[in-house]
């Protein structure tokens, strides 16, 4: 890899390697991300590999972080057509193989319509896709995060470039004002002030920008998958970012739970230094820059900003009081500004198409675009990068495909455990950071869970209670007993146990920790409790008042039966680890409650749709 | 966690840990962060943080013991204790919970004899319960010594443990640990 | 000099003072626990919460951590405050209702119940023994360990600590008395000031006898059986 060393040589390789693309040239795009290598992707590659070395073609293999499918991976991605095939067997590669060399489909093996069943074959004509405005995740089919030249090719690190051309940092920090980027990490702050306030302080010690890459929230994962397919843009980004700032150094805060984004992020690093485009006199100009990454260790509270940053000085992620804030005081006493991984994807786009272009898209006071996760009880799962501004409903039906398994959809969870539910007959609210927060929910990182009728709003309210207890970094009083005594509430209201005053006094006792805690994981815990409460008042009421659990999932409050369907195939009474399932071969099988511990494996295990929770 | 463990093909002796804590201490010098980057050696090295190693840690650095323990007890990555030859990880982050993960983890501490956080007596299997592996398109998900399952429900445990405790996976009732001959 | 207003009352003090000091100087009573005015504030029982700021961004803020800015305008006892110190001292007694200090919190703002499950912990994580040991004594031998339900004080490893120089600080200065005394664990005793005792209280049942100068601490009589 050589090493430029002026902006003209970097823009003379750009050029070459520009010039020397073939978009005619057909290439098989894997995407092979996390969720691609657990759904098989590794094998797929091994099998397309070995094909294309047996045979004299011209097809080229690009290996690639995720594209947003995950539902339908190991999946292939045929250029320059753009053909898509989901849930491909290694076995069948080959044919693909065939039919991209004469410019044909397979069929068969395309993606089928899940109402007419008739076959897209454009990856871009798909629901899921069509209405996605993938200003970051695009990037993410065509690069190669293990070769920075595909970075370089598709026109990364000219944004870059381009800053370093026009020197004055108050250009750049204009930009980013224009452009209205708001923190995607959850709180929206506006970025554009954020740098323009880092800027402002004195730099006589340094100063420094964070990536924060520590991606706590439960169900999220858009910042793992650009980082694992695109992590120059991290660099480019803040890259820019110090040209702004007048930032002397750059860490990244990984979360150790993320090997694959660590390994590529590391090789892009080195990469970006052996080009000369991150380090000692940038491309020859004298600005330096450079980024070192800290992992993090299992601690969700780690992702609130002032808990990072005692991470990174070697202590216990404790949050510390603000005033004074990081920008003034923070790692080291240094002035310090932490943005998220999305929001540092976004900037080079920004530098690259102009503020005002980039503001066009999203809503006026939220621009751009937002990734979000739609996982959960939802027939397509995976990422999904849309404008601001888009309703919930059109996110859940158009591009979700609507309910997973015709159980209908309740509600949508946003925000992690920050956030809050919204139900079903709210799904006409564009999303948006203030009109999620309105609604009692908030953006947060981009989570978005479907839930549907078979799943208890006590529970879900629960389930976050007991996650937050248990990452609360306990040093205030109200958050660590506040979230304790919540699940505690909880707790006896899912058994059964609770009674109205009960309700009364997890009200007040949320409201009392949202007041008086000092960090945003104490002051947003109350957020599922509070709004559980709002939308769904009645299932509590239902859980307190006839002890019953409307969604059959509070364990106290269910029984397992078998009905009519049964066969007597005795699948049901195998699966049991209690034997508590008796029956006669073909004859109706009995569940003896007594002995039932409502695990569910027979739920699973029957064929016919005959075990029953009421 | 899915990071790569290194086992010692034999346990080092105990008079080699300062050396090696010093080690890694000078690999990541001057570098931010490097406590957190040295306990995660060690815990990658040991499997998890021996005592003598954060007394070496805090001895070598200068900080002291009490905030070296301090850090070493917060973050959920850091064992005090060694960890089972097996790590069973069940994914109990919110789109998996909603798919039912919160049965499979029952159902391994069933199986195993241990409670989620726990490691069997006879030292094989370790249960922990993970939050959010970041793969939700197919959850519920389980990962044996890094080998991703997706998709588990209930009934799949059984097979998911015979790989490595044949004769646990025979048992239908709740087993008690089996104890290493 | 900043200037701030508290209760609608103006002060004037010297920059880097926090508003709970303000307001102890101009004689307005804020409860504490974990402060003391010896040790640096710390910010952990959040009793000292006040109300800043106007409309609808006012919030509570710690008045022990806090520092007075200019012009800023504190409500030491507006309604939210009141509910939220009632709430707290809640939380404190189902924790730790035999506790002295905190029975006269409850007292002293009307608090005669609680409504959570009742336990019998010796400690409220206060940390006042934490920064006893640390800042006054320079020992650094115990500290905080674990994270949210799991945190507690302690010597690194549960063992003797080899830094502990007896002083019975951290007894001296703990509302809850979480130190109790360990007698009959000498190896985990932090003080052994019981060894020097006549008679020791080794044997509980003669504890009526026996001059214990742990006067507050009550935790030897809860945990009798």
């Amino acid at each position: 890899m050589q090493k430029l060393n002026s902006i003209e040589h970097f823009e003379a390789l750009q050029g070459r390697l520009v010039g020397q693309r073939d978009s005619d040239r057909p290439a098989l795009v894997i995407p092979a991300g996390t969720c691609g290598r657990a759904s098989g992707a590794e094998e797929l590659i091994g099998a397309a590999r070995a094909a294309l070395n047996g045979q004299r073609t011209n097809v080229r293999l690009r290996v690639t972080g995720c594209h947003g499918f995950c539902q339908m991976e190991p999946s292939v991605l045929v250029e320059p057509d753009r053909i898509f095939y989901p849930k491909v067997d290694p076995k069948d590669v080959a044919r693909i193989i065939d039919a991209a060399v004469r410019g044909e489909v397979v069929e068969d093996m395309l993606f089928k319509h899940p109402k007419t069943g008739s076959p897209i074959p454009t990856q871009d004509e798909l629901p899921f896709y069509a209405r996605q405005v993938r200003t970051v995740l695009s990037r993410n089919e065509w690069v190669d995060p293990t070769d920075i030249e595909t970075y370089i090719e598709i026109g990364g690190y000219s944004a870059m470039a381009k800053v370093l051309e026009r020197g004055e940092p108050t250009w750049i920090l204009n930009e980013v004002k224009t452009s209205g980027l708001r923190g995607r990490g959850g709180a929206g702050f506006p970025t554009g002030l954020k740098w323009e306030m880092l800027a402002a302080q004195p730099s006589g010690r340094g100063k420094f920008l964070v990536c924060n890459a520590d991606e706590g929230d439960p169900g999220a994962y858009m910042d793992r998958s650009v980082l694992e397919g695109n992590p120059h843009a991290i660099i480019e980004g803040m890259l820019i970012g110090a040209r702004a700032t007048g930032a002397t150094e750059g860490i990244v805060y990984i979360r150790n739970e993320y090997p694959l984004a660590i390994e590529h992020l590391t090789v892009a690093l080195g990469q970006a230094r052996q080009t000369g485009l991150l380090g000692e006199s940038i491309l020859g100009t004298g600005f330096s820059f450079d980024i070192s990454m800290v992992k993090g260790a299992g601690a969700f509270v780690c992702g609130e900003e002032t808990a990072l940053i005692q991470s990174i000085e070697g202590k216990m992620g404790e949050p510390r009081q603000r005033p004074p804030f990081p920008i003034q005081k923070g790692i080291e006493g240094k002035p310090t500004a932490i943005n998220n991984v999305e929001t540092w994807a976004n900037i080079p786009v920004i530098i690259e198409r102009g503020a005002r272009t980039f503001a066009k898209l999203g809503t006026k006071n939220s621009s751009g675009t937002k990734i979000f996760s739609l996982v959960g009880k939802i027939r397509n799962t995976g990422l999904v990068e849309v404008p601001m501004g888009m309703t919930i409903g059109e996110m859940v039906r158009e591009i979700g495909g609507g309910p997973a398994d015709g159980s209908p959809i309740k509600a949508v969870q946003t925000g992690g455990p920050s956030g809050g539910c919204i139900p079903a007959d709210r799904f006409d609210l564009p999303i948006n950071y203030d009109s999620l927060a309105e609604a009692g929910s908030i953006m947060g990182s981009g989570g978005m869970i479907v839930m549907d009728e078979k799943t208890c709003m006590v529970d879900v309210a629960k389930y976050f209670m007991n996650f937050l207890k248990d990452e609360s970094c306990g040093k205030c009083f109200s958050c660590r007993k506040g979230t304790q005594r919540m699940y505690e509430i909880l707790e006896d209201i899912s058994e059964g146990k609770g009674t109205r005053e009960d309700l009364g006094l997890l009200e007040e006792l949320a409201r009392v920790v949202k007041d008086t805690t000092m960090c945003g994981l104490g002051q947003t815990a109350s957020n599922p409790v509070l709004s559980t409460l709002r939308y769904f008042r009645d299932e509590y009421l239902e859980h307190i008042d006839s002890k019953r659990c409307p969604a059959g999932v509070c364990k106290a409050l269910i029984t397992f039966s078998i009905n009519e369907n049964c066969t007597g195939c005795g699948a049901c009474a195998r699966a049991c680890p209690e034997g508590a399932i008796r029956g006669a071969k073909k004859e109706r099988h009995v569940i003896n409650p007594a002995k039932c511990i409502k695990c569910g494996a027979c739920r699973s295990a029957c064929k016919f749709d005959a075990v029953v929770v009421t | 966690m899915t990071a790569k463990r290194r086992h010692s093909a034999k346990r080092r002796r105990g008079s080699d840990i300062p050396e090696i804590v010093a080690r890694m201490l000078a690999e990541h010098d001057g570098a931010h962060g490097a406590i957190m980057a040295v306990l995660a050696d060690v815990q990658s090295e040991y499997g998890y943080l021996p005592e003598e190693a954060l007394r070496a840690v805090a001895d070598q650095t200068g900080r002291s013991l009490v905030d070296i323990y301090g850090v070493a007890t917060f973050y959920r990555s850091f064992s005090l204790k060694p960890r089972g030859k097996h790590v069973i990880s069940v994914c109990v982050g919110t789109a998996c919970h909603v798919r039912g993960a919160r049965m499979i983890v029952e159902e391994l501490e069933r199986r195993l004899g241990i409670k989620a956080g726990e490691t069997t007596p006879d030292g094989e299997c370790s249960l922990e319960a993970v939050n959010c592996l970041g793969a939700c398109a197919l959850g519920p998900i389980v990962v044996v010594d890094g080998r991703y399952f997706s998709n588990v429900d209930t009934a799949k445990v059984k097979g998911i443990l015979k790989d490595i405790r044949p004769k646990l996976a025979r048992a239908q009732k709740p087993a008690e640990a089996v104890p290493a001959k | 000099m900043v200037n701030l207003t508290i209760n609608g009352l103006r002060v004037s003090i010297e920059e880097g003072t926090t508003v709970l000091e303000a307001a102890r100087f101009l004689g307005i009573p804020i409860p504490t626990l974990c402060y003391n005015e010896g040790l640096s504030p710390y910010g952990a029982c959040r009793l000292c919460v006040v109300e800043i700021g106007e409309g609808p961004r006012a919030k509570l803020v710690t008045s022990c951590t806090y520092p007075a800015e200019e012009g800023l305008k504190v409500r030491t006892a507006s309604e939210r405050v009141l509910r939220a110190r009632r709430m707290i001292i809640e939380l404190l007694l189902a924790s730790c209702p035999q506790s002295k200090t905190i029975q006269d919190l409850a007292a002293a703002h009307g608090v005669r119940r609680q409504r959570f499950r009742q336990e019998y912990e010796d400690c409220i994580l206060c940390g006042l023994c934490v920064r006893m040991c640390s800042e006054q004594m320079m020992a650094k031998a115990i500290g905080f360990r674990g994270r949210g339900e799991k945190r507690s004080v302690g010597t690194p490893f549960d063992i003797q600590s080899d830094v502990c120089r007896l002083c019975g600080g951290c007894m001296y200065i703990c509302p809850a008395c979480e130190l109790r005394c360990t007698y009959n664990e000498p190896e985990k005793a932090v003080c052994g000031a019981c060894a020097n005792l006549q008679p020791p209280c080794i044997e509980k049942d003669e504890f009526n006898d026996m001059m214990c100068y742990m006067d507050p601490c009550v935790a030897c009589e809860t945990k009798k059986d």
